[in-house]
């Protein structure tokens, strides 16, 4: 047996003894979703085994190093180890903006004391994070951003509004970006990491169209941060002023991880299920649902050619902003077919027997996804400049 | 006919849009009702208004009190409370259940005309059975007893039923599900013995019940045209219900193109108003194109049926399946070029992509009439 068949099967008898049946069923809702942070609580016992069985495992991030809580898995077995966790229908143990954003651009620009206390945060789920990145006047140009931070020697003092933080209400500390210097725009920006229970930082949820609020208002009011916190800790990531190249860097991440490339339901066709919630389906949107199937499963192709390639370097780097475009396109078309299907019943909101209009919410939650992390105009601008190098793009 | 509005229907169009824009603002009525989640889902101020405005009787004919007009009159006022997303049962009440009542006796017209025109009652109509609309199939049974009916079955998506004076029901008084006679329809009053609605809101804060008639006794004068005669009416209340929808369904997409347009002058991004983009101006100028082309057949559609043409059928499914895509595109490019922002409860481009949702699937949704579209084409 080579190696990797070898992990393949260990992994399997792994997860057969210690993810739980419960944990094998599809998530239902944000309640499944386990977040961690210093106010999380588990839904039930199984969520709490499965979170701790892989926490002790370094399953919560699989393909960390070790020393940082990881499992030191090399690529090619963290993909086996998702499709052994796919082919179970195994939940994530943990879910957080640590692991798809602040994790990855610390493990690139990080220095050796950030790695060792926040990832290993992150990875036990001690720390939630959520992100400070847009401002009422700047989305789209980012970098245009102004909450200040004004430098007093040991400390900055930090002053101006976020907007769209999601989780912001439920987060323990913010990585943000903050103007150190009024005078540069693209090198005047420090990415910094502080706690979001010091004093001037409060949050205002803002109301979706979904009727959650899972985003906020975020307002910083002399807030202090310290400009280190201890040997080899400081509290910005790479270099003061240059944050902007760590913010680009996890964008990258984020994008990666919004277009579903993983794997996992946004990949997935859909047509067999929606015959059999639905029944005999009407023929032209029989005919679409096909057209979907083809579009989600070339697109899972490419997710994991995508992933495969990324991982050793020969992915394009501008490739996530594609991919993101694609899948969430892809996945907003998704939810429109399944409210098709559903008729008139998939349009009740409060209703028990839609489990308070989860289909509906869910659905409309998904038109975020091509405007989170990046429009998808702003995807194919990218696109445009540094893939296609067309002029003047 | 030209197919523009003559001097009166655009007199007409000059003041329902005066009229919705003042009273049946997202403001005054879809907000404020919603936010103390009345239970009734619109206003009964404003229906009293909008019988004021003669708007609650305008498909009635002049000989029962109404104003005698049609389809493209009813069409204007829909396009305006498209527009406004004003809730209300004018779509239920002064088109659907209208519709079906000019068909029913002098003692059914006498009976609940009246109540409607004065915009004292409100009216729906039962069809769906199931989730989608399937009105080939009706399985709803009417028996015979006594001198009348007894009505056992269920329907759904009962616009506002629960608030209903009345509900024209289409049910089976011969034949099979599926056949396309044995069909006859009921006005089946609100306090019927054995009818019960489990009222639901809807993702665009109005009510739907799904009703279950079990065993509801008729009198014989709550039938509404001929027994088993019944399929004539209701294609009747189809074709202008779906001609109807369609009209709202231009006014959403409307509001939601202008509410659109306004944020792409207004919004700044990299130094310049997003609307300078061109990216975002080809796409828009593109929604305008096809928001024209949606209203222009859904005016054809209700021209054909104000003339009793046979046409009038296919066209309204194809009216009804291009506004769909219209107004969808529509909401979904208004959600997406306001950015964020378009996400929030508090701005109201999320409401026109709610409504669009429950509009696409009331009689029919695009991907239903694209279907009839084919079978009528012979393929
Ligand atoms: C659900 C949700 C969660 C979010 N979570 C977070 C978070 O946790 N942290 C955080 O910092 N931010 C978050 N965001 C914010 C998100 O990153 C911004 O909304 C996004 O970058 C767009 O910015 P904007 O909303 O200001 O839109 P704008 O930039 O104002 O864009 C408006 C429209 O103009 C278009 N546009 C802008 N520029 C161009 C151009 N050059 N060419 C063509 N079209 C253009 C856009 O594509 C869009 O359609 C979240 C957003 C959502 C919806």
């Amino acid at each position: 047996m080579s190696d990797l068949e070898s992990f393949r099967a260990e992994t399997r008898q792994w997860l057969e003894a210690n993810c739980p049946p419960e944990m094998r069923k599809p998530v239902k809702d944000e309640s499944d979703v386990y977040w961690g942070g210093r106010n999380a609580t588990f839904k039930n016992d199984a969520q709490k085994a499965w979170f701790e069985a892989c926490r002790d495992k370094g399953y919560t991030v699989p393909e960390w190093p070790k020393e940082y809580g990881g499992a030191g898995l090399s690529p090619a077995e963290g993909k086996v180890l998702r499709q052994e966790m796919a082919r179970i229908g195994a939940r994530q143990p943990l879910s957080s903006f640590g692991i798809w954003m602040l994790g990855p651009a610390l493990l690139h620009f990080g220095t050796e004391g950030q790695k060792k206390r926040f990832l290993n945060e992150i990875a036990s789920g001690e720390i939630r994070w959520c992100q400070g990145y847009s401002e009422p006047g700047s989305g789209s140009d980012l970098v245009s951003m102004q909450t200040f931070g004004e430098d007093k020697g040991d400390h900055w003092v930090v002053n101006g509004q976020k907007i769209w933080t999601s989780y912001a209400d439920e987060a323990d500390w913010i990585f943000c970006l903050v103007r150190t210097d009024k005078q540069n725009k693209y090198q005047g920006i420090t990415f910094m990491l502080f706690d979001m229970a010091g004093s001037g930082v409060s949050t205002k949820p803002i109301k979706l169209i979904s009727g959650n609020s899972p985003f906020c208002e975020t307002f910083f009011d002399d807030v202090e941060v310290p400009k280190s916190y201890g040997e080899d800790c400081p509290a910005y990531v790479g270099e003061i002023n240059r944050g902007w190249d760590v913010a680009k860097y996890l964008l990258g991440h984020e994008r990666e991880m919004i277009s579903g490339a993983g794997g996992g339901d946004r990949t997935a066709a859909i047509g067999a299920a929606m015959k059999r919630n639905a029944g005999e389906l009407d023929p032209v949107l029989r005919a679409e649902l096909a057209q979907f199937d083809v579009d989600a499963l070339a697109y899972s192709a490419m997710g994991e050619k995508f992933l495969d390639e990324l991982k050793v370097g020969k992915a394009h780097p501008a490739q996530p902003n594609m991919m993101k475009y694609a899948g969430t396109e892809l996945n907003k078309r998704r939810h429109e077919l399944m409210m098709a299907a559903g008729g008139s019943r998939a349009l009740e909101w409060e209703s028990e027997e839609t489990g308070g209009g989860k289909g509906a919410r869910g659905w409309l939650r998904t038109k975020a996804n091509s405007i989170e992390g990046g429009t998808s105009e702003v995807m194919l601008n990218v696109i445009s400049k540094r893939i296609l190098d067309l002029p003047g793009a | 006919m030209p197919l523009y509005y003559d001097d009166d229907q655009a007199m007409l169009a000059e003041t329902a849009q005066q009229f919705m824009a003042e009273e049946g603002a997202i403001a005054k009525q879809l907000r404020h009702w919603r936010d103390r989640d009345c239970k009734d889902g619109f206003g009964h101020g404003l229906w009293k208004q909008f019988a004021e405005m003669g708007f609650t009787g305008m498909l009635v004919g002049e000989d029962d009190g109404g104003l005698g007009m049609g389809n493209v009159e009813a069409g204007i006022v829909l396009e305006n409370i498209g527009r406004n997303l004003t809730p209300s049962p004018f779509l239920s009440s002064s088109v659907l259940a209208a519709t079906a009542l000019k068909h029913g006796s002098d003692d059914v017209r006498g009976r609940w005309l009246p109540g409607l025109i004065e915009g004292e009652k409100v009216y729906t109509v039962a069809i769906d059975e199931g989730a989608k609309h399937r009105p080939e199939t009706i399985a709803c049974k009417a028996e015979k007893s006594g001198n009348g009916f007894r009505l056992s079955g269920k329907k759904d998506f009962v616009v506002y039923g629960a608030s209903s004076e009345m509900i024209v029901v289409a049910a089976r008084t011969s034949g099979d599900d599926s056949d396309s006679d044995g069909i006859t329809l009921f006005a089946v009053p609100q306090d019927a013995d054995g009818m019960s609605h489990d009222s639901v809101r809807l993702v665009d804060s109005s009510m739907a019940s799904h009703v279950t008639f079990d065993g509801v006794e008729l009198d014989g004068d709550a039938v509404i045209g001929e027994v088993d005669g019944g399929r004539d009416v209701l294609n009747a209340m189809l074709m202008a219900g779906r001609v109807g929808a369609a009209a709202e369904g231009v006014g959403v997409a409307q509001g939601a193109m202008d509410m659109t347009i306004d944020y792409l002058k207004q919004r700044k991004q990299f130094g310049k108003l997003i609307g300078e983009f061109q990216a975002l101006q080809h796409r828009a100028a593109h929604l305008y194109s096809e928001v024209e082309i949606a209203r222009a057949v859904t005016i054809k559609a209700a021209q054909l049926l104000d003339g009793g043409s046979e046409k009038a059928d296919f066209m309204a499914s194809v009216a009804k399946a291009k506004v769909a895509k219209a107004a969808g595109l529509a909401v979904k490019e208004g959600v997406q070029m306001h950015g964020g922002i378009g996400m929030t409860d508090e701005y109201d481009i999320g409401l026109y992509m709610k409504r669009d949702r429950a509009l696409q699937e009331f009689l029919g949704d695009q991907y239903y009439h694209a279907g009839r579209v084919a079978e009528m084409s012979g393929y």
